[in-house]
C-alpha cells in the first residue's frame, strides 16, 4: 500500500509538470491551429532563467515569477517573429518552430554556458514527511498543489470570464469569432504568451524536481506534452490534465514494475487512444 | 433612401479559383435586398467578401460611404455589420446563453434590455438558455444565429440562406423574425426559397457565374417570368 501511494505521488507530480507544459500547447494547438515545437525551448528557458534568478536572489518565489515573465516575453517574440508568418501552414510551422527550438537551446548555452546546471530545492520545500511507511516528498506535493491551482485558475478564466468564452469559441470557429467583432489575432497572441508562461512555469518547477537542467531538456518534455495533447484532445484543458496525470502515473508505475517499458508506455497510450478515440479523450470543438 | 452599402464590380479569388467576377449592387437603408441565383453562383462568397472573410481582390465596397475592402473582419463587424452564415456558425459546446454573450459588445443596462428584446423575438432560445448550441434543432440554431447577430444594434445584417434545411412551419417563424428585424435594420438576404425571398425582399440582385446579371425592385422580378425561368429555374 505504501509503495502504491509513493508511486501515485511520483506519478501525479510528473503528470502535473507535463500538464503545465501541455496546457499552453493544447490551447495554442486548439485555438490557433499551430504546431509549436519551440514550446520545449520556452520550457527550458523557464528552467534556466528561474534557476539563475534563484541563485541571484535566493528567493524561489522571485525565481518562479521571473521564469514566467521570461516565458511570456519569449512567447511574445516567438508569436510575432516566428508564428505569425506561418499561420495556416503546418509544414512551415513544423520546420520553423523546430528550427527555433534549436536556436532557443543554443542560446541557452551562449547565455548560461554549455554545461548542465545543478538546481537545488528551496529549503522550505526540501525533505519529506514520513507517515508510517509512506514517504511524502514535500517538493512533489508542492508541484501537485501548484498544478491543481493553475488548473483551477484557468478553468475559472475559461468558464467564467469573457476572454475565456472568446477563447473557447475561437477553438470551435475562428471565422465566426472574427465576424462577431473580435480581434482573433490579438487573442492568439495573448493565448500564445500565456502558453509560453505556463511552459516556463513548468520549466522552473521541473528544475529542483530533476536536480539538473540542460539545454536539450525542452525537446524531451515537449514530446511528452504533445502526447498529452493528442491523448487529452486538442484544445481541451481538462483533457490535458487527465491525459498528463495518466501519462505521469503510467510512467511512474511502469518504471517500477516493468522498467523496460517505462519509456514506451506513453507511446502505447497514445496509440490506443488514437485507435479507439482519434479525437482524444475530451473534445473542445462543438 | 440613402445607400448604406455599395458593392462595385467586386472580384474575389479563393486560392486559384476566380469566384466573383464582377458583382455590383446597392443596399438602401431600411430595405431588404435579396441576392438570388443558382447554387454556386457566388451569393455566399459575396456576403463573405463584404465581411472580409474572403477579401475582394479588386473592386470597391463602401459601407456608410467608407471603403471596407481592406478592413479586417472584426473591424467590419464592430463598424455595424452583423453576419448570419449559411452554416449558422453556432459554437456547439457553448450554451445558448454563452453564444449570445460572446457576441455582446457591452453588458450594460441598455445591452441587457436589447438582449431581452431579442429573446422576445426568439422565445425558444429562452427555453433552451442553458442548453449547448450543438444540441439545438436546425431551426433553433438558425434562430440563435440570427439572435446573436441582432443582439448588437447593427446597421446592416447579412443573412445567408436562413430557410435552408428547415421545415415549412419553422420557415414561417424565421420569416416573422426577419420581418420584425427589418423594422430596425437594413438586411441583405441570400435566399434560394423564392417564395420567401419575394415576400420579404424590397429589391433583388440576380447573380450568375460570379457576376451580377440584373438588379431591380422585387415586384418587377415577381412579374418577369422569363428572368425567373432563366436564372432561378422557376415560373
Amino acid at each position: 500500500m505504501e509503495l502504491l501511494i509513493n508511486l501515485l505521488i511520483n506519478g501525479l507530480a510528473t503528470g502535473m509538470l507535463i500538464f503545465l507544459l501541455a496546457a499552453g500547447l493544447t490551447l495554442i494547438f486548439g485555438l490557433m491551429d499551430v504546431l509549436n515545437f519551440a514550446h520545449g525551448g520556452l520550457f527550458a528557458w523557464g528552467a534556466f532563467s528561474g534557476v539563475w534568478l534563484y541563485g541571484v536572489t535566493d528567493s524561489f518565489t522571485l525565481a518562479i515569477i521571473g521564469a514566467i515573465l521570461t516565458g511570456v516575453i519569449l512567447g511574445f517574440i516567438t508569436e510575432k517573429l516566428i508564428i505569425t508568418p506561418v499561420y495556416g501552414n503546418h509544414v512551415q510551422q513544423i520546420l520553423i518552430t523546430l528550427g527555433f527550438m534549436i536556436v532557443l537551446s543554443e542560446m541557452l548555452k551562449v547565455v548560461f554556458g554549455p554545461n548542465q546546471l545543478a538546481a537545488k530545492t528551496p529549503p522550505l520545500l526540501a525533505g519529506s514527511w514520513e507517515i508510517g511507511d509512506v514517504i511524502i516528498i514535500k517538493y512533489r506535493l508542492f508541484i501537485i498543489i501548484i498544478g491543481f491551482i493553475v488548473f483551477g485558475i484557468f478553468q475559472f478564466i475559461l468558464k467564467r470570464t469573457k476572454i475565456g468564452l472568446i477563447v473557447r469559441a475561437g477553438v470551435m470557429n475562428k471565422e465566426m469569432v472574427q465576424a462577431l467583432g473580435i480581434n482573433i489575432k490579438q487573442v492568439f497572441l495573448y493565448v500564445f504568451m500565456t502558453g509560453a508562461g505556463l511552459a516556463a512555469l513548468s520549466g522552473i518547477l521541473m528544475a529542483p524536481y530533476s536536480g539538473v537542467i540542460y539545454a536539450e531538456m525542452g525537446m524531451e518534455f515537449a514530446i511528452l506534452a504533445f502526447i498529452v495533447v493528442v491523448i487529452g484532445g486538442m484544445g481541451s484543458f481538462p483533457g490535458s490534465l487527465l491525459a498528463a496525470i495518466l501519462v505521469g502515473l503510467a510512467g511512474s508505475f511502469m518504471a517500477y514494475y516493468v522498467p523496460a517499458l517505462s519509456l514506451a508506455v506513453n507511446m502505447m497510450l497514445m496509440a490506443i487512444v488514437l485507435i479507439f478515440r482519434p479525437q482524444g479523450l475530451f473534445t473542445a470543438k462543438g | 433612401m440613402s445607400i448604406l452599402l455599395k458593392v462595385d464590380n467586386v472580384h474575389t479569388h479563393i486560392g486559384q479559383y476566380h469566384i466573383l467576377q464582377g458583382v455590383s449592387f446597392e443596399a438602401k437603408a431600411g430595405e431588404v435586398s435579396v441576392l438570388l441565383g443558382r447554387n454556386g453562383a457566388g451569393k455566399t462568397t459575396t456576403l463573405k467578401t463584404i465581411m472580409g472573410l474572403t477579401p475582394a481582390t479588386s473592386g470597391q465596397i463602401t459601407f456608410n460611404n467608407k471603403s471596407i475592402v481592406k478592413i479586417p473582419t472584426h473591424h467590419i463587424a464592430t463598424g455595424g455589420i452583423g453576419y448570419v452564415p449559411e452554416d449558422q456558425g453556432i459554437f456547439g459546446a457553448l450554451t445558448v446563453e454563452e453564444n449570445i454573450k460572446v457576441a455582446m459588445k457591452k453588458e450594460d443596462d441598455a445591452a441587457l434590455a436589447r438582449q431581452e428584446y431579442v429573446l422576445e423575438l426568439f422565445p425558444d432560445l429562452k427555453k433552451y438558455w442553458k442548453k449547448d448550441g450543438g444540441h439545438l434543432s436546425g431551426g433553433q440554431k438558425q434562430m440563435l444565429s440570427m439572435a446573436r447577430a441582432f443582439v448588437n444594434e447593427s446597421k446592416l445584417l447579412l443573412i445567408d440562406e436562413p430557410s435552408k434545411g428547415l421545415a415549412p412551419v419553422v420557415i414561417e417563424k424565421v420569416m416573422e423574425a426577419i420581418n420584425e428585424m427589418k423594422k430596425q435594420t437594413t438586411i441583405i438576404l441570400v435566399e434560394q426559397n423564392f417564395l420567401m425571398a419575394s415576400k420579404i425582399g424590397d429589391t433583388y440582385t440576380l447573380i450568375d457565374d460570379g457576376e451580377t446579371v440584373q438588379s431591380g425592385l422585387m415586384q418587377e422580378l415577381i412579374e418577369n417570368e422569363d428572368l425567373k425561368r432563366k436564372y432561378l429555374g422557376i415560373g
